[in-house]
């Protein structure tokens, strides 16, 4: 740790590396995740689940498992029919949409594998597991709906009675008509976005108190104070008797964004039974029913002069919402809709998408939520129209994008880019990459027909970020607003509480934050302690998704300081006897100006306030302020990603030789948790191109539910990344934009573009995610013709001898 | 019932417990070590890793019972009296833990590795590891944490 506070001249918090605050009880062990309360009296839940993705339930008898040891009581889905409401979907995306009820634990119709059906409470949870087995349910079963290309044909079994489509959004901008008529070269192409399942870490987790009609609910979630909102709509507990706790919280990356069943059930039972009750889920639980990310299919059309100018893009979506519309489910796949057009400019745009019911675990927001799957569509297409008019693809998006000197600039989709630099972040990826280099060597391969060819991958993208503005949210028909909150409590020995409505599960706010109230209020960054994650701590807030926490909150933090400040100015005068209008702010202190020996710090202003004694007539005896930050626009993170793959033809192994990406996210207040932010986006986001699905098999089961099935990438699963960045400030005070997700939006189609990149002499101009070894050569075997039967004999032969590493072997989605 | 004496960071507990009962649960819940959290049920996660008589294991592919008359480490037994241990500081030195979720079992792998091999290559440690999922840090700074801890000479 440096020792700034004791220079004269402090340099700046802001752009420091600082080591995290965080980092001490996560590890020595000393960490609070939920699973770790435990509580007098506490007893454990568990839950028995549908076995079929699509059934009636004709009976469910719990007697006998009510008489099993150490059970002390058992549910159906009757027993909560009064009081259960229906699972919030905030995001009513068009006035005609469908929202099917959605009752925490079934009653009359399960929709997916894994739907709670009845629950055990028990003394431990070894007995509640067992007693599970004593509970009888009849089912009659129903036929799945498991593809959303066949779903909305007239003969598909329904999966609600309204029917297998939600909702159709659509949206244009421009004459497409003229764009697309007479344009010299017009492409259209069809991608998947598979299913993903987030995986983090920490499984869920939930305990619930109720205390004389007051309930504690204690969660692993990214939500606390949504959350809260929501329990007390849908149970109909009045809010100000919930208080939500989101202790430490092990990874979300969306997945924690949600008001589940469980949460939901833990309240309902801690009140029947007047006791703390826990429920854990295991991992396969977890896969099963943490709401799953993705999964589309994207039609998009592409239209250009022959110099590569842009005419028009037409994008038609059908994304598959699964069997229930959940807390945002209709909204991730527009938050794409903006996304397609990305960095270039043309003449028009047109964007529909479909959502889909089927007998699936329900999607939701996934890292990036809408905005990977845009960038996949459009990136991946520019390096098909690139092909197509034989351009090298990064002269092909430089000859499209948003010059520097263009900004702010209104895109064909209706946002302004307040700020960016594509130029500069593009030319120091080259640098960074050697790509003059690497097309030399790839040439040389494919004039030698090496059996491992060489691809270049690119993505230049943008993204949509720190989710706010209210108004827009509104206007897109969100429930609520985007604003952030933060408080600051000046203590009476000088040290600062830092209250934010954020609510961090490993991005680092409790330092970043410091940094940030370090700098704006001139106290050291030790003195500083960030409070979250409590809504009788943290009474208002939004919380943290869409990497919206630093534009947001960390704005709102901004405000609430300008507000001591302002407060401390008339403390301050009345001390040192001077006008207000002669007091000079700087940093941790005021003096006066012209008269620097008069002087009083903000830690004395603090304890004077404190005290109160010799305040002037009409102060508060505080400096305290809160704020509430409302941006008037998103911000717009934006980077250049180039990746080298290798891949054997023989074998269809792909690997990353390297990866750069070289990011313009704005100031950037803590150089390591950026970096950090950063390698773990590529690491999803690769992983979606090269390992991961969730599958179900043609009953609607799960195939992928162990992480033994479902392939989270280890560490010899991915390569070393090369990072960088260029800077363009925001348009807010601190000039941030937000971090957390760029990488995952842009890292998966710059290596499925690698990919295709390396297979173009074979012909071939697309592999579906994930490109496995089995697909890849399937693809190269495909393009040249050859004997599929006796081919696929001599590549098992081959696979067997080879260690595949993390990769999916036999599993096939049915996505082609 | 089955009764176990067990030696968990230096401290002796005997137990009854159910001859089906996972070591993991018993060290969060009967012993109270909680540091080690459990993140799959299949092995796959390494999240529960703690050291058996000096070994990596599993801890949700352990029996209580078969630990019977074992010395085990938890990460809250990985700092001494002179401080942390050297992957403790090189992890935070590092940046090399996000939501720290895995940190315990990725810590205490990583000691088995660096014990094995004091002076692993950037690829030996990719390989060493790849019993621990982490879903944050892309395993960069992991990495450069485990390179971090064998120049300091965690043993020597």
């Amino acid at each position: 740790m440096t020792a700034q506070a004791e220079t004269e001249t402090p340099a700046p918090e802001i752009g420091q590396a600082r080591l995290r605050k965080e980092d001490e009880r996560l590890i020595t062990g000393q960490t609070n995740w939920t699973d770790n309360i435990r509580l007098p009296g506490m007893l454990h839940v568990a839950f028995l689940r549908s076995p079929y993705a699509h059934a009636r339930i004709t009976s469910v008898d719990v007697s006998a498992a009510r008489s099993e040891p150490g059970v002390i009581a058992a549910y159906s889905g009757a027993d909560f029919a009064a009081e259960q409401g229906s699972l919030p979907c905030a995001w009513p995306v068009t006035p005609d949409i469908v929202i099917p009820a959605h009752p925490p634990m079934a009653t009359e119709e399960v929709r997916y594998v894994g739907e709670a059906v009845a629950c055990v409470v028990a003394r431990d949870r070894y007995a509640a597991a067992d007693a599970l087995n004593a509970i009888e349910v009849d089912y009659e079963p129903l036929p799945p709906v498991l593809d959303i290309r066949t779903a909305l044909q007239e003969d598909s079994p329904k999966v609600h009675e309204a029917g297998n489509k939600s909702f159709e959004w659509p949206f244009a901008s421009g004459d497409l008509e003229a764009a697309f008529g007479g344009a010299p070269v017009v492409l259209e192409r069809y991608y998947r976005q598979q299913r993903l399942i987030p995986a983090a870490m920490e499984p869920r987790s939930v305990v619930c108190s109720c205390v004389g009609g007051e309930f504690t609910l204690w969660s692993a979630t990214q939500i606390p104070h949504v959350l809260r909102v929501m329990l007390a709509l849908v149970t109909g507990i009045p809010e100000q008797n919930i208080r939500v706790i989101a202790p430490d919280v092990g990874g979300g990356f969306g997945s924690k964004l949600q008001v589940t069943a469980e949460e939901v059930l833990a309240l309902l039972i801690a009140r029947k039974l007047g006791r703390p009750v826990k429920w854990t889920e295991t991992r396969s639980e977890g896969n099963m029913t943490v709401h799953h990310g993705r999964d589309q299919w994207q039609r998009i059309r592409i239209a250009a002069d022959r110099d590569g100018r842009i005419r028009g893009l037409d994008v038609d979506l059908l994304a598959d919402m699964g069997a229930y519309l959940m807390l945002v489910t209709p909204g991730v796949p527009l938050l794409g809709a903006f996304m397609f057009p990305a960095i270039y400019k043309m003449d028009a745009y047109s964007f529909k998408c479909t959502g889909v019911f089927t007998t699936k675990m329900p999607t939701d927001a996934y890292r990036g939520a809408g905005r990977p799957e845009a960038t996949f569509g459009i990136e991946r297409i520019m390096d098909e129209l690139a092909t197509e008019l034989d351009l090298d693809p990064l002269e092909l998006r430089e000859r499209n994008w948003i010059k520097h000197e263009e900004f702010p600039y209104t895109t064909i989709a209706g946002l302004t880019y307040d700020s960016g630099n594509y130029e500069a972040a593009t030319a120091k990826a080259k640098e960074l990459f050697d790509y003059d280099g690497l097309r030399k060597e790839q040439e040389l391969r494919r004039a030698s027909n090496d059996p491992v060819q060489l691809g270049i991958g690119i993505s230049t993208f943008t993204e949509m970020c720190g989710l706010a503005p209210s108004r827009v949210l509104g206007s897109l028909a969100y429930g609520a607003g985007g604003w952030e909150q933060a408080s600051i409590r000046m203590l009476p020995t000088g040290k600062v509480e830092v209250v934010t409505g954020s609510s961090a599960h490993g991005q680092g706010h409790e330092t970043a934050w410091s940094q940030i109230v370090a700098d704006q209020l001139g106290v050291p960054f030790e003195d500083i302690r960030v409070l979250h994650g409590d809504t009788q701590v943290s009474p208002k807030g939004m919380d943290t998704y869409g990497s919206r926490s630093l534009a947001v909150g960390g704005m709102a933090l901004v405000s609430a300081c300008d507000k001591v400040v302002e407060k401390a100015k008339v403390i301050a005068a009345a001390m040192i006897e001077a006008s207000a209008d002669d007091l000079e702010w700087s940093p941790g202190q005021f003096s006066v100006r012209g008269d620097p020996d008069k002087k009083v710090t903000i830690a004395e202003i603090a304890l004077a306030a404190f005290a109160a004694h010799n305040l002037p007539d009409g102060v508060e005896p505080t400096i305290d302020a809160d704020a509430t930050y409302d941006p008037d626009n998103f911000s717009f993170p934006h980077g250049t990603h180039l990746c080298a793959t290798e891949v054997d033809t023989e074998t269809g192994f792909v690997k990353i030789r390297s990866y750069v990406c070289v990011d313009d996210i704005g100031t950037v207040v803590n150089p390591l948790i950026v970096e950090g932010q950063v390698h773990g986006g590529l690491a999803q986001g690769i992983a979606q191109a090269l390992y991961e699905e969730a599958v179900y098999d043609d009953d609607g089961n799960l195939v992928t539910s162990t992480l033994a099935d479902y392939l989270v990438p280890s560490a010899s699963d991915l390569p070393s990344y090369v990072t960088g960045r260029t800077e363009s400030r925001a348009a807010n005070r601190l000039g941030v934009k937000g971090v957390g997700e760029a990488g995952t939006i842009a890292s998966t189609p710059a290596v499925v573009n690698a990919i295709v990149d390396a297979l173009r002499p074979f012909g071939i101009g697309d592999v579906t995610m994930p490109c496995t070894p089995e697909r890849v050569w399937r693809a190269i075997q495909t393009a040249q013709g050859g004997d599929q039967a006796s081919a696929a004999e001599q590549h098992a032969a081959r696979q067997s001898d080879q260690t595949q590493g993390n990769s999916p072997q036999g599993i096939d989605g049915g996505a082609a | 019932m089955a009764e176990i004496t067990v030696s968990v960071d230096g401290v002796k507990y005997a137990d009854h417990v159910e001859p089906r009962m996972l070591l993991v649960h018993y060290l969060r819940e009967i012993v109270g070590k909680t540091g080690t959290p459990i993140g799959c049920d299949t092995s796959n996660c390494g999240a529960c890793t703690v050291l058996l008589n000096g070994e990596s294991v599993k801890s949700c592919a352990v029996l209580a019972v078969q630990a019977d008359g074992t010395d085990i480490t938890t990460i809250e037994g990985m700092a001494s009296d002179a401080g942390l241990h050297p992957l403790q500081e090189a992890f935070h030195a590092e940046h090399a833990l996000q939501c720290g979720y895995c940190t315990p079992g990725m810590i205490i792998a990583a000691s088995d590795l660096l014990k094995e091999n004091p002076h692993p290559s950037d690829e030996q440690i990719r390989e060493g590891l790849e019993g621990n999922l982490c879903r944050c840090t892309g395993y960069e700074n992991i990495v450069r944490a485990v390179r971090r801890a064998a120049a300091a000479g965690v043993n020597a």
